[in-house]
This record gives C-alpha cells, sequence and structure tokens, in this order.
C-alpha cells in the first residue's frame, strides 16, 4: 500500500477516535461514538498491516487471533461490579506493550539517527519504557486491591517519600547515561535497569494509597497508558499513535481532577498516599447520642408513606451485588405514583461512573439518575432518602467540621430530607475512617444488616 | 363506659362534640354512646345520622347526664338555658367531663367543677408535645380560625384577591399582612395565598421564617436582635424597644396594605396592641382588618369583641367565634381530637378510661382529678427551635481563601513558550511537527472529555483504553524483521495490545447498551 493512503488512513482513524469520545457526551450518542471507535480502529489496523513496513503476516495474525479471543471471552464474562479490575488490567497491557516495543525499537537501531536526532530519539524510547512500566506495575498492583487479592489498606514503608524521589532521581541519571551510550550492550542494561526501578515505583507507588482513592488511581492510570502510547508514537514517528495517546492521556488527567474535587483533595496529596492515616486530627470529634434502629417493614411502611424518594448507592451496593433488588424496588414504588430518584457522588464506588453502570445494568432507566450537583438543592423537598452502602459522600461533618479530614469534601444533603435511612452492615466508619454525625441524626433511622438481605425483605414487606 | 355528648347551651355555638363517623370508632373501643337530639343539628348533623352510626339519641338532658360516665363538650359548661341550672350541677363524683375550660381565666368555674367531685380534662390544656399532636385541639381550631379569617376578609373586601388582567382593565391583587404566624397564622397564609393575593407575614420568632418562607409568602423583618420564642413553641413578651421597632413596621405597612389579619397571643396574657388607631385611619378605604385576638380584647385598638365594626372606611371584624362559623369542619376535627385522647385513655380497647398521672399528655390535659385541682401541670419544655443557641451557631469563619496572583497563567503562559523555543532550536524539524499534533490533540482531548456526562465516565475509561491499544501499530509494524527476539518482542506485545482493543471495545459496547430511558 501508498505510504501517502496509510497516512490518510491514520488521519480518518484519528477523527473516528475523536468522534467517538465526543459521542459519550450523551447515553443516546455513545453507542454511535463506540462504533466509531471500532471503526477507526480497524482501517487504522488494516492500513498498517497492508503497508509496506509490515511483510510476515503468519505470526501476525496468529497472535491477533489469539489475543483477540481472550479479549471477547473475557469482556463477555466479566460481572458488571467488577468493571474496574477489568479496566485496571486492560492499562496494565497497554503499560506493558509500550515496555516491549520501547525495547524493540531500541534493539532495532538507532545508528541510522545522528546528531540530535538520535539523542531526542534515545529519549523518546527511555520514556515511553519507563511510563509504561509504572503503568504496567501500578495497574497490576491497582487490580490486586480491587480483587481484594492485595489488602486495600495503603502500605506506608518508611521514608516513602525519600524512596520515590530516590528512584526518580536514579532514573533521571540512568537516563543521563543511557543518551548517546554506543555500546549496545551496556545500553540495553541501564534500560533493563531502569524498567526495574520503575516496576518498582509502580508498585510502591499504588501500594501506599487507599481503597477509597481508587478512582482516583483508576483515571490516573488511564491517563498514564494514554502518555504512554503517545511517548510510543514519538518514537516510531507515528501521528496516530501520538493523537490517540494525548487524546487518552488527557481523558484520564481530566477525569483524575474530577475525582479529587469530588473528594476535596489535591492531587499530589492522592498519589503521596495514606489517605486517613496522616495529620493527628483524624479523630476530630466523637459523636455521642443513640442511632434509631428500625425494620424492613417499617422502612417499607416509610416509603408507603412518601411521596418523594432518592436513593444513594455506594460501593456497599456493589459489594453486596444488590442493584437488582434496587431496581425491583424502584419498580414497585414507581407503579405505586412516586416519584424515585437516584443521587450519585462522583467518587461512588471504585471507578467513575461505577454506580451508573452498576445502576444501568439493572435497568434503572439512566433519566432518573442525578448527578450530585442535580439533586443536592432537592433534598429538603425529599420525603425519604435510603443510602444503601455508603458513609463518606453522605457525611455532613465534610461541611459542619473544618477539622474534620474530609472538611471541604462536597457530600450529598441527605440529612436536609425529611427521614434518610441508612442501610449498614454494622456502625464501622468508611474508607476516609471518619465517624460520620449522620448516623446520630434525629430524622436519621439505621437499618443494620447485610444490603442484599435487608432489601430483599423490604422488597416483600412493600409487596404485601 | 357510656359516653354522653349532649347539645351546646352557649347562645350562637354550632359546634358539636363528636359526629357520626367519629361515634363509630368510639363504639369500637368498647364505649357506649348516647348523643343529645338536635346536638348536631347546627353543624349539620342529623340525628338520624347519628342513631345510624350506632348513638342512642336522648331528648332528656338530665337523664343523658345522668346515665353518662363520660361527658363530652366542646364549650366550658355554663348556665343551662332550659334547665335553668348549670351545666356544672349535672356533674357528679365518678364522672369525667372532658371539653375546653380555660382553667387560667376560669377561677370560679374551675372551684365549681372541683366541688362535684369530677374528673376533668380540658382540651385546651394537652401539651404541645408532639406526641400529642393528634390530641391538639387548639391547633385544629386555629386553622380552621385562620382559614375562616380569610374568608370573612373576603367577604368584606370589595376587590378580588388575585390580580387580573381583563378586557375591562387591570386588577391589582390584594395585599396581605399576616401578623403572628403561629398554627391560624399560617392557615391564612395558605388560604390567603391560594386566593391568589400577595402575603406577607410578621412573627417574633425567627424559627418560623422558615414555614412562612416554605408557603411562598415573604417573611417581615426587623433589623433587630432578639429571640422571641417562648416555652412550648408559642410567643412571648417582647422588650420596648423590638415593640417600638415593630410598631414602625406595622405603620409602615398598614398604609400599604389593603388587609391585615392579626393573631398575636401570649398564653395567659391579654393580646398585644399592635395595630393603633393611626394606623386604622392611615388604611386606604375599604380595608380590611381581621383581629383573631378579639376574644382576648384584640390586637386592634378599634376592634369590638364579637362584632364587625367600621371605623375611617376600615372593617374591623372581631368575631370571637371563627371556627363555630365552620362547624361541619370544627366539629369534624375537634370530634377526632377527642377519640384521639379516649383512644389513649383507654389502652385495653375496653370501654374503660384510665387517667394516668404519669402520661405527659394526659397529665397536662386533666385539669381535676377526683374533685382535685391538678392545673398547672409541671411545665413541658420542648421547643421547635433550640432552646438556647449554642454559643457556636456563628458561622465557621470561612476558610482562608488562597490568592491566585493574576498574573500566574500569563506567567506559566511565557515559562511553556520559553520552553518551547529552547526546545525548538536544539530539535529537529520533523519532531517538532510532532510535537505540534501532540499539543493540539491535548487541547482536543480536553475539550471533547470535558463535554463527557459522568454517568457515563465508566465507558469512557474502557473506550479510551481500547483507544490506547492503537500501541499494536507500533508492534505491529517491527514483527518483519530478522532479529528473533525483535519478532518475540512485537508478538507478545500485540498479543495483549489486541486483548485490549477487542476487549475494551466489546466491554463498551456491553454497558452502553444497558443505559436505556
Amino acid at each position: 500500500m501508498v505510504s501517502g493512503i496509510v497516512t490518510a488512513s491514520y488521519i480518518i482513524a484519528a477523527v473516528l477516535f475523536i468522534l467517538s469520545l465526543g459521542g459519550l457526551s450523551h447515553p443516546e450518542t455513545a453507542r454511535r461514538g463506540n462504533a466509531y471507535g471500532i471503526a477507526g480502529m480497524t482501517i487504522a489496523i488494516i492500513a498498517t498491516i497492508f503497508s509496506n513496513q509490515v511483510t510476515d503476516y503468519v505470526v501476525l495474525v496468529v497472535v491477533m487471533l489469539i489475543g483477540g479471543t481472550i479479549g471477547v471471552t473475557a469482556a463477555r464474562r466479566v460481572q458488571m461490579t467488577e468493571m474496574p479490575e477489568l479496566v485496571a488490567i486492560l492499562h496494565s497491557f497497554v503499560g506493558l506493550a509500550a515496555v516491549l516495543i520501547g525495547f524493540a525499537t531500541y534493539l532495532g537501531g538507532v545508528d541510522h539517527y545522528h546528531g540530535a536526532e538520535r539523542t531526542i530519539h534515545e529519549v523518546e524510547i527511555f520514556l515511553g519504557i519507563l511510563i509504561g512500566a509504572v503503568t504496567f506495575t501500578g495497574s497490576v498492583i491497582a487490580f490486586g486491591k480491587l480483587r481484594g487479592k492485595i489488602d486495600g489498606k495503603p502500605v506506608l514503608l518508611p521514608g516513602r517519600h525519600w524512596l520515590n524521589l530516590g528512584i526518580g532521581i536514579a532514573c533521571l541519571l540512568l537516563g543521563v547515561k543511557f543518551v548517546g551510550m554506543s555500546a549496545v550492550g551496556w545500553a540495553v542494561f541501564v534500560l533493563v535497569l531502569m524498567t526495574l526501578l520503575a516496576f518498582a515505583f509502580g508498585v510502591h507507588m499504588v501500594m501506599a494509597i487507599g481503597g477509597a482513592d481508587m478512582p482516583v488511581v483508576v483515571s490516573m492510570l488511564n491517563s498514564y497508558s494514554g502518555w504512554a502510547a503517545a511517548a510510543t508514537g514519538f518514537m516510531l514517528s507515528n501521528d496516530l499513535l501520538i493523537v490517540t495517546g494525548a487524546l487518552v492521556g488527557s481523558s484520564g488527567a481530566i477525569l483524575s481532577y474530577i475525582m479529587c474535587r469530588a473528594m476535596n483533595r489535591h492531587f499530589l496529596a492522592v498519589i503521596a498516599g495514606g489517605f486517613g492515616t496522616s495529620g493527628g486530627s483524624a479523630a476530630a470529634s466523637e459523636y455521642e447520642g443513640e442511632v434509631t434502629a428500625v425494620s424492613a417493614e417499617e422502612t417499607a411502611e416509610l416509603l408507603r408513606e412518601a411521596q418523594h424518594i432518592v436513593i444513594v448507592p455506594g460501593y456497599g451496593m456493589a459489594v453486596a451485588q444488590a442493584q437488582n433488588t434496587v431496581y425491583e424496588i424502584t419498580k414497585t414504588l414507581r407503579d405505586k405514583g412516586k416519584e424515585v430518584r437516584f443521587a450519585i457522588h462522583p467518587v461512588a464506588g471504585r471507578m467513575p461512573g461505577h454506580m451508573n453502570v452498576l445502576l444501568a445494568e439493572a435497568r434503572v432507566p439512566y433519566d432518573i439518575v442525578l448527578e450530585m450537583d442535580e439533586i443536592n438543592e432537592d433534598f429538603p423537598a425529599t420525603d425519604v432518602v435510603l443510602v444503601i452502602g455508603a458513609n463518606d459522600i453522605v457525611n455532613p461533618s465534610a461541611q459542619d467540621e473544618p477539622g474534620s479530614p474530609i472538611a471541604g469534601m462536597p457530600v450529598l444533603e441527605v440529612w436536609k430530607a425529611a427521614t434518610t435511612v441508612v442501610l449498614k452492615r454494622s456502625m464501622a466508619s468508611g474508607y476516609a475512617g471518619v465517624d460520620n454525625p449522620l448516623f446520630f441524626r434525629e430524622n436519621t433511622r439505621m437499618l443494620f444488616g447485610d444490603a442484599k438481605q435487608s432489601l430483599d425483605t423490604l422488597l416483600s414487606a412493600l409487596h404485601q | 363506659m357510656k359516653i354522653a355528648v349532649p347539645r351546646e347551651v352557649h347562645a350562637g355555638e354550632r359546634r358539636v362534640a363528636t359526629t357520626p363517623d367519629v361515634v363509630r370508632q368510639l363504639l369500637k373501643l368498647g364505649f357506649e354512646v348516647s348523643v343529645e337530639s338536635g346536638a348536631g343539628s347546627a353543624a349539620s348533623f342529623s340525628d338520624d345520622a347519628y342513631a345510624e352510626a350506632g348513638a342512642s339519641i336522648v331528648s332528656d338532658t338530665r337523664a343523658l347526664w345522668q346515665d353518662a360516665d363520660i361527658v363530652l363538650k366542646v364549650r366550658a359548661p355554663a348556665q343551662h338555658p332550659e334547665l335553668g341550672c348549670d351545666e356544672v350541677e349535672l356533674l357528679a363524683s365518678g364522672k369525667t367531663l372532658v371539653s375546653f375550660v380555660w382553667p387560667g381565666q376560669n377561677d370560679d368555674l374551675m372551684q365549681r367543677l372541683a366541688a362535684s367531685g369530677a374528673n376533668v380534662l380540658a382540651m385546651d390544656s394537652v401539651p404541645r408535645i408532639s406526641r400529642a399532636q393528634k390530641m391538639d385541639a387548639l391547633s385544629s381550631m386555629a386553622n380552621i380560625g385562620g382559614y375562616r379569617a380569610v374568608i370573612e376578609a373576603a367577604h368584606h373586601f370589595g376587590r378580588f384577591f388575585t390580580g387580573q388582567i381583563t378586557a375591562a382593565g387591570k386588577v391589582p391583587p390584594a395585599k396581605v399582612m399576616i401578623i403572628g404566624a403561629g398554627v391560624a397564622g399560617l392557615a391564612a397564609i395558605g388560604a390567603a395565598k391560594s386566593l391568589g393575593a400577595i402575603v406577607r407575614a410578621f412573627d417574633t420568632r425567627p424559627e418560623v421564617k422558615e414555614q412562612v418562607e416554605s408557603m411562598d409568602a415573604e417573611f417581615l423583618e426587623l433589623d433587630f436582635e432578639e429571640e422571641g420564642s417562648g416555652e412550648g413553641g408559642y410567643a412571648k413578651v417582647m422588650s420596648e424597644e423590638f415593640i417600638k421597632a415593630e410598631m414602625a413596621l406595622f405603620a409602615a405597612q398598614a398604609r400599604e396594605v389593603d388587609i391585615i389579619i392579626t393573631t398575636a397571643l401570649i398564653p395567659g396574657k391579654p393580646a398585644p396592641k399592635l395595630i393603633t388607631k393611626e394606623m386604622v385611619e392611615s388604611m386606604a378605604d375599604g380595608s380590611v382588618i381581621v383581629d383573631l385576638a378579639a376574644e382576648q380584647g384584640g390586637n386592634c385598638e378599634l376592634t369590638v369583641p364579637g362584632e364587625v365594626a367600621h371605623a375611617h372606611g376600615v372593617t374591623i371584624i372581631g368575631f370571637t367565634d371563627l371556627p363555630s362559623r365552620l362547624a361541619t369542619q370544627s366539629s369534624q376535627l375537634y370530634a377526632t381530637n377527642l377519640r384521639h385522647l379516649l383512644t389513649d385513655l383507654t389502652p385495653e380497647k375496653d370501654g374503660n378510661i384510665v387517667i394516668d398521672m404519669d402520661d405527659e399528655a394526659i397529665r397536662g390535659a386533666t385539669v381535676i382529678k377526683g374533685g382535685e385541682i391538678t392545673w398547672p401541670p409541671p411545665a413541658p419544655k420542648i421547643s421547635a427551635a433550640p432552646a438556647a443557641k449554642p454559643a457556636a451557631a456563628a458561622p465557621p469563619p470561612p476558610p482562608p481563601e488562597r490568592k491566585q496572583n493574576p498574573w500566574t497563567p500569563a506567567i506559566l503562559l511565557g515559562v511553556g513558550a520559553l520552553a518551547l523555543w529552547a526546545l525548538g532550536r536544539v530539535a529537529p524539524a520533523e519532531f517538532m511537527s510532532h510535537f505540534t499534533v501532540f499539543v493540539l490533540s491535548c487541547f482536543v482531548g480536553y475539550q471533547v472529555i470535558w463535554n463527557v456526562t459522568p454517568a457515563l465516565h465508566t465507558p469512557l475509561m474502557s473506550v479510551t483504553n481500547a483507544i490506547s491499544g492503537i500501541i499494536v501499530i507500533g508492534a505491529l509494524l517491527q514483527i518483519s524483521t530478522s532479529s528473533f527476539l525483535i519478532t518475540l518482542l512485537a508478538a507478545v506485545a500485540i498479543l495483549i495490545a489486541t486483548i485490549n482493543i477487542a476487549g475494551g471495545f466489546l466491554v463498551t459496547q456491553r454497558m452502553l447498551r444497558m443505559f436505556r430511558k
């Protein structure tokens, strides 16, 4: 294939990718957006395969068939509650691919570059491998944490900031050493050493971040995987890779920013890790008072008398796999002519938009699922709020107590409703390790027990 | 036990202490019910309706009282015009009377009631606690009074309440000021609002501001700091300076509004005089004042209790029997209040009442027990507002805002530009063209991603994941070499990138298919 046609194909693919992301602005156009993405990818791959640089098709086709099959199987089998894990592991693949391509490029030879060109090319290779390696191990650890195979608590090594700084300086020195090195053997050794350091850095970075910060970590790794692709694009002088990498990278960066803002935390503070363990003010105040427990039957009674109902789902709903029962309850209540809506906090769950996907899976119509900013001012006019497995995102101390660790974090103001029913396993505090004065409020009722069981009982009580 | 409901003897009283519906429920509690013939006729409840509900109709008043264990009345006992004796004389030891009594103002009556040896429960003394709201007859009656006050005002007012633009000209909406936003005041706000008037309300208790505003009325505020909440949710007497400021406000409003409805009462005190003769004079001709405090002397200086007075072109309504003017409604609510009280008094539902002095609601209502005066009860200390505002009520100081130097963005931009120039000096042209593409793509990405709805953030991540699988191109370009190592590296890269592409797009599609309206 003529190289001009290949370039033209790349331009078309890049445009299709942009349209694909643009389509996600609304659920109705989103499916078309995904189709654009698939079309762009197909065009780009076919153009590349038939370009003059590719001559060996056997290995290529076999490997792509195997990879495609694995991907399709994984996508078919994955549970919607496991989406964060799938996304994390897919990030790690991009990272690993970037590392491998970086090495292959370097081994393919850099001698036909000279002067500044060669320096820049070597820097590109070095950076591509570095970002790819951090993305790879970071995503693997995030996957383990989300799966529960690795403890979700932040692991804090002594002097971890110095450790990070040390690794950073070491990588920088290795980079300086690597650029311009003529002996291929030594250069590869330096590259491998840097890769190992970057692997260690990725592990260390994500290990130090707590479970509640996972939405930030996942979107940050999303961003990294994009930058890794962009660096590979520079390395190979391929504009399509640069464009796509930049798109993905800025997408992840914006998501990280949104998540950080939703937790009122600085991005750097999240990356530095160890949420809820720093500062002596964590136990700012102990709340005294009695909680009012209710039974599922009494909750059903409350709902039956209510007209405006808001449901606030949290990670607990995902853990208990209760979304289908939630939908049944919603349907029952809506059939009785009540207004039922959902309030989603940006960091509810373990990934941006996690709750929306779970509710969509349970067939909850998306036009009654609202964002925090859309629904917060409606709480005073709400009769009953059902909080299902959420804690920190409905904590009034974020607004009331300047000393609280989550002070200033935007929260759903559920306590302004006439009655709030909190479904909770026990009185334990949330991920932030902060007590929740909401539970002690006069208009709050606690429905203790497994969310799924409580909701099942509630549903049957509603049908009586 | 036998419940008797006599006909009210007070002149002009149209209410009755029970309704056919409530009779049915009292029978379920195990009581027998007798109703005096004609007791409900003024409230549109016929003897037949009572009989159908299961009550026996008795025409002999003396026999009715004699047979009864419990007597339900609306007004306090008074001289019976036909029997020529006082109703108190018909009571005896062992009998229980439930009615309005006003023990604070009727000392003589209390003494005579106590002498009879009966139990007396005063509906006006039911404490204002949440649990006793269902038997709070004062609130029920105040609600009706507030509504009726607006209806009376509308009746005497020569214009529409609502504004209209008609072919015959423009009609401005009536302006109504309501003083005292208690139960009656709020009912009046609601009624006046639904007739279409512009409503303003004033109250000395700041906690009612929210309630007033929730009814879409304007809350008039004084530029003055004093909390007017007294015990039990009632208002208290205010300081002299406060009253001065208040009067100035009323004087200003009087010149402007068409209708004033006053409901200001302080328990156990004569009604405060809030609308002076001068204010009435300043009002436009045809204006109306409804004084709901007329029974306690009136909030307006010119009020004639029980009558409609005219002064300086203003109609001043001083009716003291507004609830009675809506007899069917008020009988219904009052009878239900009584039924709730009786339900609490008969825990076994066997038709036998137990006056449990440990029950706060019953304790409060019981003013005479077995001939002994038990009024006043220990005061309940619950108010709708925090009794004493904690000192920390002042808003916490705003967090110190980080001052952004207005030049910061410009400086950053400058530094960025310098860095680019430095790069451009050394980098080859080809790199710079790639770099252009990179920077522009970042900006395109920034613009596009901000438009993505938060609900689709998870599909966004999975689709960007799939797209970043484009890295496969890099591997594809390298696989056709003679070096085995490079081919191996490239093959593994292709494998995992393909997993990414296939998995990412497919799972996105699966998710998006689930989003539905």
